[in-house]
């Protein structure tokens, strides 16, 4: 180990923490961080004006019914599988449970769709994409094994009629949906930081590269061009 | 245009996509649309949970099964004991039975596994249960000491007996030698009845139990539980995968997959389930993939539904 000044005694004060000399892994990945994903992308306060349509709040819906589902998810959690049988309460939170589920696929399906029609995987986006629809196929699975621990007849029937496809498949002896243990384990622990995870770098991505801009756009679109119509961006300033 | 010129043009366009935005800007407040979403969506996700709630059809036990319908239960008792049950034949990973794997040319994705979850359908769901009573019925010895040819024998006259009776009603079975079947059936049946047989068969001498393999398959070995979800449209050629129970919208995002089991070849294909697991992970897998994959990443440029979502962009151009 050297021993330097200390950075703060010999920086810049014009530099940027992007700009900044980094000498340990720490530093290193810091000074990647920021660069990738300075502050004012990852909390902005302004986006392309191309981004206005309604099309663009599908998203955030979805992030938001999650939200939903994993508050009401923990309520059930600590009150076990069979509370919401014998309390009403319980009943109701897991009425919300179901309800923000549905909403949450609603708003993903659109959001995903419209992502499609937008192929807003140009521009090097690709990766959002891929953990967008991670994110979809991982909340199938999750969905599936809350199905499974409603501990009624429905969850008993596809208890039943889903082992098929999953034995089928070659994985029914370890994720055995009859194993109630095994599958509330599955849906309470491992299938939610899995949609968490995702659905977080998912976010961060989008974040990182910004909105896709419009298909077919070029460099003599009006809202490119310097002292446009009502032109409040960098483009004006 | 050639290939060439087509993705140079198509790298050209995507070059105003690959650089940070250079345009004009609108103010956007991403706290603000948090906090905007979490109330609307509050509300729309509490107003349709207390207007619409959520079903609870309560579990169907063995006990009702047995008390509701006690010839299925007594049939499906015999086809447990006789080995010709669903379960019985149904392969890895319950038993070893040959040929009862769903194979694909020489993919048998089934027998992966191997019996992990052992289930001798006769021991498991009949005899154990009845050795663990005060007083096991006395003609359980003499099942023990049979030989397979003769217990075989037993069941197949016993289950035909009961088909020919009258309401399948075990009291109206004829006359014939059917060995300890009837009795054995018949305990099982009032053990059920009792309530007994739940615990026994999911808790097997044990004190906690999260496994109910063995009392589910046993239901689902009878009719009894699939004319339920029948009646519930829940069965698979009724998209029974994305139902609920009521009128309540189930798992709707399983529509592909429940779809394909309502058309050939797959509706009446042996091996339908790995078919349509094996459809659904190549449809996955491709719409995962679109970004490189040419013709389906191209179809928004050919039909312009992006025309609409920035229609205000396209305006003023």
């Amino acid at each position: 180990m050297s021993l330097r000044e200390h950075p703060g005694t010999n920086t810049d004060p014009g530099a940027t923490p992007e700009d900044a000399d980094y000498h340990t892994w720490t530093g290193k990945a810091r000074g990647w961080l920021l660069r990738r994903l300075p502050a004012d992308k990852l909390l902005p306060e302004d986006q392309p004006s191309y981004v206005a349509s309604w099309i663009y709040v599908f998203g955030m819906g979805a992030i938001v019914s999650l939200v939903f589902i994993l508050a009401s998810g923990v309520i059930l959690g600590l009150n076990g599988p069979a509370w919401y049988h014998v309390s009403d309460l319980g009943h109701f939170v897991n009425s919300v449970h179901l309800w923000s589920v549905e909403l949450f696929f609603m708003t993903m399906v659109v959001h995903l769709w419209g992502k499609y029609w937008m192929a807003a995987w140009r521009g090097g986006r690709a990766l959002t994409w891929i953990t967008g629809m991670g994110a979809f196929l991982v909340s199938i699975v999750t969905a599936f094994t809350g199905y499974l621990l409603q501990t009624n007849f429905d969850s008993q029937w596809i208890a039943f009629e889903g082992k098929d496809a999953l034995n089928a498949a070659g994985i029914g002896a370890w994720f055995n949906v009859a194993n109630l243990g095994q599958i509330f384990m599955f849906h309470i622990i491992l299938l939610p930081l899995a949609v968490g995870a995702v659905v977080a770098l998912h976010v961060v991505l989008v974040r990182m590269h910004g909105v896709v801009p419009p298909l077919e756009a070029a460099e003599t679109d009006a809202q490119l061009q310097r002292g446009a119509q009502g032109d409040t961006g960098e483009a004006g300033r | 245009m050639s290939t060439t010129n087509l993705r140079a043009s198509r790298a050209d366009k995507d070059g105003l996509a690959r650089r940070p935005w250079r345009g004009t800007v609108r103010e956007y407040d991403l706290f603000k649309e948090l906090t905007v979403a979490l109330v609307v969506m509050g509300i729309i996700t509490l107003g349709l949970s207390a207007v619409f709630g959520s079903p609870d059809e309560p579990s169907v036990t063995l006990k009702s099964w047995a008390i509701a319908a006690p010839a299925d239960f007594v049939a499906t008792a015999t086809a447990e004991l006789g080995g010709t049950s669903e379960t019985a034949g149904y392969g890895p990973p319950y038993n070893k039975t040959a040929d009862a794997t769903q194979t694909l040319g020489p993919l048998d994705l089934q027998s992966f596994s191997g019996v992990q979850l052992p289930i001798d359908t006769a021991n498991d769901l009949v005899i154990d249960p009845l050795t663990t009573l005060n007083s096991p019925p006395p003609e359980l010895a003499d099942w023990v000491t049979a030989s397979d040819a003769q217990r075989t024998t037993w069941t197949t006259a016993y289950s035909d007996a009961l088909t020919k009776a009258t309401d399948n009603d075990p009291a109206n079975v004829a006359a014939g030698d059917y060995g300890p079947v009837p009795v054995l059936t018949d305990s099982l049946l009032t053990t059920a009845k009792q309530g007994a047989l739940d615990g026994v068969l999911t808790a097997k001498d044990k004190f906690y139990n999260f496994d109910y393999t063995r009392g589910t398959l046993f239901l689902g070995d009878g009719a009894y539980f699939g004319d339920l979800a029948t009646a519930q449209h829940l069965t698979g050629d009724q998209w029974g995968m994305m139902n609920e129970t009521g009128n309540t919208p189930g798992q709707s995002w399983l529509w592909l997959f429940s779809f394909w089991y309502q058309v050939e070849p797959f509706a009446s294909a042996p091996n339908a389930d790995l078919l349509v697991v094996l459809m659904m992970l190549v449809l996955s897998v491709l719409l995962t993939l679109v970004p490189f994959i040419p013709g389906l990443r191209d179809i928004p440029r050919w039909i312009p539904v992006h025309r609409l979502i920035w229609r205000d962009y396209y305006r003023r151009r």
